[in-house]
Parts: C-alpha cells; structure tokens; sequence
C-alpha cells in the first residue's frame, strides 16, 4: 500500500491532543465537558488551564447553551462529549443558539458511529452527520486517523463560525503526515485512479485504501478520496474525479439517510449523473459487540467496499 | 437618582408602540410585552451601563441582557430603539418580510442589540451564565442579566442552568422571571403548576428577591437591591409579579392576549388608553 501506518491510535485521543496544544497558543480557548473528561482526552488541557475549563455535570443543553454565551466575550468554546449527547439530545439547542444565532462554538463529538462498540445503540450515534449538516452556518467536519484529528482541532480554532467536528472511540491505523496541515473544505486524494471513485471519511478512509489495494489485485484501478469536510463539501474535488472514472463509491460510519453519499448524490445528480454505490448503515440501529464484528456485521467493511467498486463498474 | 415620571411615560409609550407594532402585521404577542413594558424601560433607561451607538457583539466592558422569552419582542425592540440601537421608524417593520425585526429576535439580521436567537424557550438562562463567566474570565466587573417566562420554566433547561449557576457562584447574574401566572393554554398552576417557585429557586442556591413589575418604583428598588448582592458567591433571581397585559384593560386578567392581534376595533380601544408620550414612531 502507498500508506503506512504508524500504528494504531484512536481519534480521540488526537482531539486531546489538539486540545492540548491550542491551551499553550490559544488564550481564548475554553473547554467544556459534560461528565466525560477521560473519554474525550481533555485531560492534559485542564492540567495545565484549569481556569479555562467548565465541567457541567450530566447536562448538555446547558453545555451548548453555556458555549453560545462564552463567544459572547470573545471565548473559543470546545464542547466535548459523546456524538449521541452532542447533536440529537442537543439538535434545538444547536439550532437556536447556535448555528441560527451564528456563533462561534466549537461541538466535539466522540465516540460516535457503530465503532463505539458494547456500549450498544443507545450510544452508537449514526445520524449526527445529518442532523448537523442540515443547519444553515454549520461546518462538518470528520477527520480520518489520530493525526489528521488533530490536526482538524487546531485549525478549526482558527476558523469563525459553528463547527461540529466528529471522531472516534477505537484504535485505527494513523496514516496521514503529522505535518499535514488541515484545510477546511478541502479533500485529500489519497490515491489516483481511473476506473472507480471511492469517497471516504472517517474511520472508512482507511478500509477505502484497503479496498483499493485489493481491487488493484483484480486489475481494477481505484482513486480514493478523503473526504474529511462533509459541509462545505469539496465538489471540484469529487466532479473531477468522477468525470474521469465515471463511476463512485462513498463509504462512511453513519446512516446511509443523510449523510457524506448523500452529499456526492446530490452534487452528481444536479452536474454528473453516474452510476453510485454507497457504503454505510441502512436505516437500522446498531448493538452491542465488538467494533470489528459490528463493522462486519453492518456491512461497513473493506471487503463491503470492494463488491461496491466491482457493483458499480458494471452499472457504467 | 431615577426620573420616575420619565420612566412612566416612557413605558407607557412602549405599550403603545407594542400594540401599534402587533396591530399592522396582525401577528405577535402583546400581553407579556404590555406586562413587562415597566421592566424594559427600567432596565435600558436606568440600570444597564451600555453604550448603544457603539454596539459590539462581544459586549466587553457593558452590562449585557438576554431575553429568554423570545415572544416578548415587540417590547424589548421599542425599548432598544427609543434607547438608540437603531431608528425608531424601522419599528414599523416588525414581523413583516425584508425586516431586522423578527418574530422573535435573532442576531442573524444584525439588529444592534441582540446577541443571541431566542423564541424556543428554556436556553437563555444557560446563554447568559455563559456571557457572565466569559465576563469573569475576561476580568470584566459587568453585570449579565436576563429574563424568563414563568411558563417557560417547565423547560428543563432552565434548571440545567439553575443548578450550574449555583455551583459555579455566577455571582455576576441577575435574572428576572415574568411571574404573571400565565401560559398559552392557561393559568400556569392549571397547565403545569410550578408549585413554591420561591422554594424551588431557594433550594437551588440562589438568591431570591419579589417585586411588583408594574410599579416603577418598587421595581427599581428591586433592582438595585439585586445589584447590591452580586458578588456575593451566589446568582440572583427576582421573581417580579407583573399583569399580562397592563395597561389595555380588556387585555388583562386573561391568557387569551398571549399571542393575539387585536382587532380594528380593539386597537382603537388599546390606543385610546395609552396616551402618546414621547412621541410614535
């Protein structure tokens, strides 16, 4: 493969780290968490600025609430907690205060997807993607490995408006350059290609490159695309590519309703009609087991990827 | 010391303006605006340190006020404009299509003096504590105040924010709840009672001040008494009895002028018992 991984490393823990660094260069970043600290690796920031740190207790439409006001005054706010807690427990908080009123909130969302595992799908979040890039002012983002997580973190900072950035609980091959910077809206084409499309984010990106190195096995010349922002989308990105390979797959660790196909779907349908398969979760809640077998299971895996590629070759 | 006459006449030419705004689009809510006319006034023409020709969105350095109850807007849009955030004709614009005053305030169309969206309830308390520890961080000495329906109580929210106030010794917050007794559906003890407000507020850690909202005096006092407690290690909240409705006789005493236009022959009626003041926009 054209990538190697370094080893593997959760998200997570790249937001953490992320974090951690912006205490040091941001003196207007301000944490909050609803009653997950560990989870979401805050705990180096609040070390070394405790002042800059609100824990709210179990209470997340206080937290996003609390976060529109702290932009009042100037404050960054990074809201942390599980992907369920910060987007459909708190939709109508985000609508109003938030994404409506404009402000300046930064929701960090874990453990989100099928990839939170026994916790079962009280806590496997597969809708958010959609809840959140449905909001006018929103930016969505979902960022593929550790590195890239951090990345993101940092440069979101930088950026004026709402954001909602999604990552994850597992361990997962940590790929992209550490020096990469992180550019909103742009994707990263991993791999060039020229028979099929793979448009990728999160924690799929990976098993996207997996999928590609099988299907060049076959013969089959795969250009996978991260596609790290899902709003504002990169359409040149996707239209140029399609345009050569006339053919796409997307993969994504979420509801197939609402979200990154979704997006490709709307763009190829309005400019480039082609032939589309989508790999994501269709219109079931998630269970308990372990992140791999749900994976499997849930038809979210590299080999689901593949068959998707050789399906959507044929319909060209 | 306060002009009290001043302030009189001033929320007697609000309550004009609010009906005489509801009246052209035939749509908004006059009875908690008419209610809460004295404590508008009050608050922009006596109590906040703000400067509105120069407004910022950050608000450093000013008292700031977030209203919670969004459907108030027609009241608190005349205040701010006879204030001098903006000219007092675009109040004839309310609820109307191309305009900055919307149903419900929002920051979107960048009306000075409106930070945040409100309209669903229970998310202003939680806005304002996080304006008042911004404010803390900040090093800025600025009070934070807010207002609340007592129906929109029944959001959790709220007390998500109650409980976190007290915890945290936002002690830099005064907030005020609309204690007329009414809702949309009815008298709040028929709909959701909420029991000893007094209580529930007490039990909750803050401190707890009562006042008449329509007596401009008792009001102010009130006020000012809540000003002399911040800083204390605890929020304030005033739960300030008001009328819906006052000033427009056939208008109080009842929900039903919750969110109801008046009619061509009410609005006759309405402007017949407030008397232009300072002058209509």
């Amino acid at each position: 493969m054209k990538y190697t991984s370094t080893g593997n490393k959760d998200t997570r823990s790249g937001f953490g780290a992320g974090l951690h660094e912006l205490g040091k260069t941001n003196p207007n970043v301000v944490a909050l968490c609803a009653d997950l600290v560990g989870s979401l690796k805050m705990e180096d920031f609040i070390k070394e600025n405790p002042e800059r740190f609100i824990q709210t207790g179990i209470a997340e439409a206080n937290m996003i609430g609390l976060s529109a006001g702290l932009t009042i005054g100037g404050k960054i706010p990074f809201a942390g907690t599980f992907a369920a807690f910060a987007t459909g427990r708190v939709y109508d908080q985000i609508r109003q205060s938030v994404a409506y009123s404009n402000k300046n909130v930064k929701i960090c969302a874990s453990h989100a997807g099928l990839t939170l595992g026994e916790d079962g799908a009280t806590h496997q979040m597969l809708e958010d993607i959609g809840l959140m890039k449905m909001l006018p002012n929103m930016t969505v983002i979902v960022p593929c490995d550790y590195n890239q997580t951090k990345a993101a973190t940092i440069a979101i900072a930088e950026y004026v408006g709402p954001v909602y950035l999604r990552f994850g609980r597992p361990a997962v091959p940590n790929f992209t350059p550490a020096d990469q910077k992180f550019v909103i809206g742009k994707a990263n084409m991993l791999t060039e290609g020229s028979d099929v499309t793979i448009i990728a984010t999160g924690h799929l990106v990976w098993k996207a490159l997996e999928a590609a190195d099988v299907l060049a096995e076959k013969g089959i010349s795969a250009e996978v695309i991260n596609i790290h922002t899902i709003k504002p989308i990169d359409e040149e990105a996707i239209l140029k590519s399609v345009s050569k390979t006339r053919c796409v797959v997307t993969a994504e660790e979420h509801m197939l309703n609402g979200g990154l196909g979704d997006s490709v779907a709307q763009i190829l349908s309005r400019k480039l009609p082609s032939p589309m398969e989508m790999v994501g979760v269709n219109d079931v809640f998630g269970e308990s087991g372990k992140p791999n077998e749900l994976m499997v299971k849930y038809g979210l895996d590299t080999p689901n990827i593949v068959e998707a590629a050789q399906k959507v070759i044929k319909r060209k | 010391m306060a002009d009290i006459e001043f302030l009189k006449k001033m929320a007697t030419q609000v309550r004009r303006d609010v009906i005489r705004m509801i009246h052209k689009p035939s749509s908004g809510h006059p009875g908690g605006s008419l209610g809460c006319a004295d404590f508008f006034t009050a608050l922009y023409f006596d109590v906040l340190k703000i400067d509105p020709k120069n407004f910022t969105m950050d608000g450093i350095g000013e008292d700031l006020f977030f209203l919670s109850n969004g459907h108030l807007s027609a009241a608190w849009y005349s205040v701010l404009a006879r204030k001098g955030y903006f000219d007092i004709k675009e109040l004839s614009t309310f609820r109307l299509i191309n305009s900055r005053l919307q149903g419900h305030p929002t920051p979107a169309e960048h009306l000075p003096g409106i930070r945040i969206a409100s309209g669903s309830l229970g998310q202003g308390l939680s806005v304002a504590c996080g304006a008042a520890l911004a404010k803390k961080l900040n090093g800025d000495n600025h009070l934070v105040f807010s207002l609340h329906g007592d129906g929109e109580l029944q959001e959790g929210q709220i007390w998500e924010a109650a409980i976190f106030a007290a915890a945290k010794k936002i002690d830099n917050l005064i907030s005020t709840v609309d204690y007329n007794g009414k809702q949309i559906d009815g008298p709040v003890d028929q709909v959701n009672t909420l029991g000893d407000l007094k209580g529930k507020w007490t039990t909750f850690g803050w401190e707890v001040l009562e006042t008449n909202g329509n007596n401009m005096k008792e009001l102010l006092a009130t006020i000012n008494k809540a000003k002399s407690l911040t800083g204390k290690g605890k929020p304030i909240v005033i739960l300030m009895h008001t009328e819906m409705g006052m000033g427009v006789d056939f208008m109080m005493g009842t929900h039903k002028w919750h969110g109801k236009a008046p009619n061509e022959e009410e609005f006759e009626r309405a402007m017949a018992q407030l008397p232009e003041t300072i002058g209509d926009f």
